[in-house]
């Protein structure tokens, strides 16, 4: 008879280890050398964020609405930052030169883009169809509230038309198709046809033609994806309505032209809302093309691999600022005279692309990551190219590549300040133009620090955010 | 066409077989009854190997291989690292490419036809040595995703489906886990359960058990022998000699690329005909 073995008890680690004093006795007192640097590190400190913050906060003159404020503080010796200057000219820094009776448009673009943004950014917390319908809403309330009963409509489509198409996707035909039915498939793309040319022509008899095109168009891939993506999830559609639906209606927003708004040309554009356009496009564009980059680098078939290479290989060997000049100088040189395309259309496509080669690098490095096991075993269960990629091997990139791609993101964020060098105003060209400006000479330091500030915001956030992803995805598995 | 398959061709410049796919098709059956005339009215044959030769660059990986695998048959592959017997079993499902000779499945033969090599995976089901679940999933999801994409199965039914299996390797309540939260035996076993949900007719193991701690080896070949009882064809390369044993219907020795010599396992293990298999025998069952 073996004799019955029990595991000796844990016992607690000891107390100089652990809690606040042990975490000091580790971090910044473990030698005389460290707790020596640690002193210095504090005096450092003490020495530099005191005078910012009573520039920045205590001394600043935060009320008034001219210059005869700041200089009269001045006068007094008050040796602060006059944010009167800043206050003076928000709008300026927020919108550009767009005309001031249209910017409703581009705060209900935010609104709208904001409220669909929520439940896709956060999807843990909006995982059931009730909260989405919740926050959308709140969406359709707000912007019926603020902006009226049309765009309420819009926001009505826009937010509860995923629930329908989610619906619609698990119905008879649709089924047949992606069951591979071949008299179903071209029912389909009939269907498809039909869809696109009747949303085409009744846009056309309701007199908006230039929007004809672009809306039967997006009707046109909403109706492909219904019938032969079946079974996407209710924030895939949401995904999917974000980039057909709102991107189109973003555009007639903000430039107008239908539906009796007036038409607002891109050079008015600027200010902290081009920023965000020219950021938000260049990171929607990039990354789907840096994905499909990726994977023509990867491919094995020649010509579709040469491509790519050639491609990203180009695009990485030159300056931002070169393929800018390009797209705003020398492009224009090879295009026939009565073509003509925006200048601001071509600095996005030039930003877009030339993040897409940098994140095609990031994904692949992401690619190069994945064990070939898992190919292996997606293969040896059925699995054809795309469907593999898509929802085996793209996923566990995407999450190891989390870190590179923010990174990219943040980049392409503060580059989006280089539009400034083929004439676009941005955030900061705003700021310099207002230091510019005869009656407000002086006070370079606010408008940097704003601009600074501004940036520092929007990028943190990214940053955290990916933190928050990669913890998220992190906790799951490894 | 399939459109990759024809893109593939087109910048390859491959064009074997192209005009000869139609007719081998067609002749199959005469032809697997002219390589094995006597057995082939007992046993339906379900993969059939024959002059199969396979190099990586200028080394010659596999050398002549004839084989063939009835319906419901158990072959355990074994031999030295090296020999073949991974680099064997994986083209059978097409995961390595061959030169020379043909390969059967279920009367299909394996050739650049993408269609094809699709529609043999979907009835050969595989088993890794690292298990190579989907790591980003949970169980249930690993089990499910397959059938309801591959096999356009109502989730519901899939899901139903993957209870089923994972009742039957007995690890039902792992179901919401992500893999790398269980043990290794466990996740070759919810391998084993992901391949059934494909209802294989064909399941080929690579080493299934060669990463595992000892202690868990027996609960993966448990569901093995079980799987066996059940009727599924199996190959299974393996160096688990007391399965080979007790399961298999047919032992088969690979050295060098060659198939040294099968037997049942019977005989190969208390009459070996030759002397590389003796000391194979010896070095694998010493200790």
């Amino acid at each position: 008879m073996a004799k019955q073995w029990k595991p000796a008890p844990s016992r607690p680690s000891p107390e100089t280890w652990t809690g606040i004093v042990g975490w000091l006795r580790i971090n910044l007192f473990s030698s005389p050398a460290n707790t020596l640097l640690t002193i210095l590190g504090a005096g450092l400190l003490l020495a530099i964020i005191p005078p910012m913050v009573r520039w920045g906060v205590f001394d600043a003159v935060w009320l008034g609405d001219s210059r005869a404020v700041c200089d009269s503080s001045a006068a007094a010796g008050n040796g602060g930052a006059c944010w009167v200057f800043v206050k003076v000219r928000l709008d300026m820094f927020l919108y550009g030169f767009y005309p001031e009776p249209e910017r409703w448009r581009i705060d209900l673009m935010f609104t709208v883009l904001g409220f669909s943004l929520i439940p896709l950014l956060a999807p843990d917390f909006f995982r059931t169809g009730r909260s989405q319908a919740l926050v959308g809403g709140c969406g359709v309330a707000v912007v019926f509230l603020l902006f009226g009963a049309l765009p309420a409509v819009f926001m009505i489509g826009y937010t509860f038309a995923p629930f329908l198409f989610e619906r619609v996707s698990l119905w008879h035909t649709p089924q047949q198709i992606q069951a591979g039915k071949r008299s179903a498939a071209a029912t389909g793309a009939i269907g498809v046809f039909a869809v696109v040319a009747a949303v085409y022509w009744s846009v056309r008899l309701a007199g908006v033609e230039t929007a004809a095109l672009p809306v039967s168009l997006s009707a046109g891939v909403l109706s492909l994806c219904l019938l032969f993506f079946g079974r996407l999830g209710l924030l895939v559609w949401r995904w999917i309505f974000l980039f057909c639906v709102f991107s189109v209606f973003a555009f007639f927003m903000l430039v107008g032209g239908i539906l009796g708004l007036p038409e607002v040309e891109t050079h008015y554009w600027g200010g902290l809302f081009l920023t965000l356009v020219v950021a938000g496009t260049g990171m929607g564009t990039a990354l789907p093309v840096s994905i499909l980059l990726a994977l023509g680098r990867r491919s094995e078939l020649p010509v579709v691999k040469t491509l790519c290479v050639s491609f990203i290989e180009f695009v990485r060997g030159v300056p931002l600022v070169s393929v800018l000049f390009m797209a705003s100088v020398m492009f224009p040189l090879f295009l026939p005279e009565n073509v003509t395309f925006d200048k601001l259309l071509r600095a996005l496509i030039g930003v877009a692309f030339f993040y897409a080669a940098y994140m095609a690098e990031v994904i692949r490095g992401g690619l190069q990551a994945i064990p070939k096991g898992q190919y292996e075993a997606a293969k040896a269960l059925g699995w054809t190219y795309w469907k593999m990629m898509g929802l085996i091997i793209m996923p566990q990139t995407l999450r190891l590549v989390i870190p590179g791609l923010a990174n990219n993101f943040l980049s392409l964020l503060k580059d989006t300040t280089l539009v400034a060098v083929i004439g676009l105003l941005d955030l900061l060209g705003i700021a310099k133009a207002a230091m510019a400006d005869s009656e407000w000479l002086g006070f370079t330091k606010e408008a940097y620090v704003f601009a600074g500030v501004v940036f520092w915001i929007f990028c943190f956030g990214i940053s955290r955010y990916s933190v928050r992803l990669e913890k998220k995805y992190h906790t799951n598995y490894q | 066409m399939h459109i990759r398959a024809a893109a593939g061709l087109w910048f390859r410049g491959v064009r074997r077989h192209l005009g000869n796919d139609q007719r081998q098709q067609q002749n199959t059956s005469s032809k697997m009854a002219d390589t094995d005339k006597k057995s082939a009215r007992d046993r339906e044959e379900i993969i059939a190997i024959s002059h199969l030769n396979k190099w990586f660059g200028d080394f010659h990986v596999l050398k002549d291989i004839n084989m063939t695998v009835a319906k419901g048959e158990k072959v355990v592959v074994c031999g030295p690292s090296g020999s073949g017997k991974s680099t064997l079993i994986r083209c059978i499902n097409r995961l390595e490419t061959h030169q020379e000779g043909k390969i059967f499945v279920n009367g299909i033969e394996l050739t650049n036809d993408v269609k094809r090599i699709d529609q043999v995976r979907r009835e050969v089901g595989m088993l890794f040595q690292n298990f190579n679940l989907f790591p980003h999933m949970t169980v249930l999801e690993n089990l499910t995703v397959s059938p309801v994409w591959i096999r356009k199965m109502p989730l519901a039914q899939a899901r139903e489906l993957a209870f089923q299996y994972l009742e039957r390797v007995k690890i039902p309540d792992l179901a919401h886990k992500y893999p790398n939260q269980c043990s290794g035996g466990q996740q070759q076993r919810i391998a084993i359960a992901r391949c059934l949900c494909m209802n294989p007719k064909v399941m080929l193991f690579d080493e299934p058990t060669s990463a595992l701690d000892p202690e868990m080896i027996k609960e993966v070949l448990d569901v093995m022998t079980d799987l066996a009882k059940s009727g599924m064809t199996m190959i299974c390369v393996t160096h688990e000699m007391g399965f080979a044993r007790t399961v298999a219907d047919r032992v088969v020795f690979m050295d060098g690329g060659e198939i040294v010599e099968e037997n049942d396992p019977e005989n190969f293990f208390t009459n070996p005909q030759y002397d590389r298999t003796v000391t194979f025998l010896s070095q694998v069952i010493a200790h």
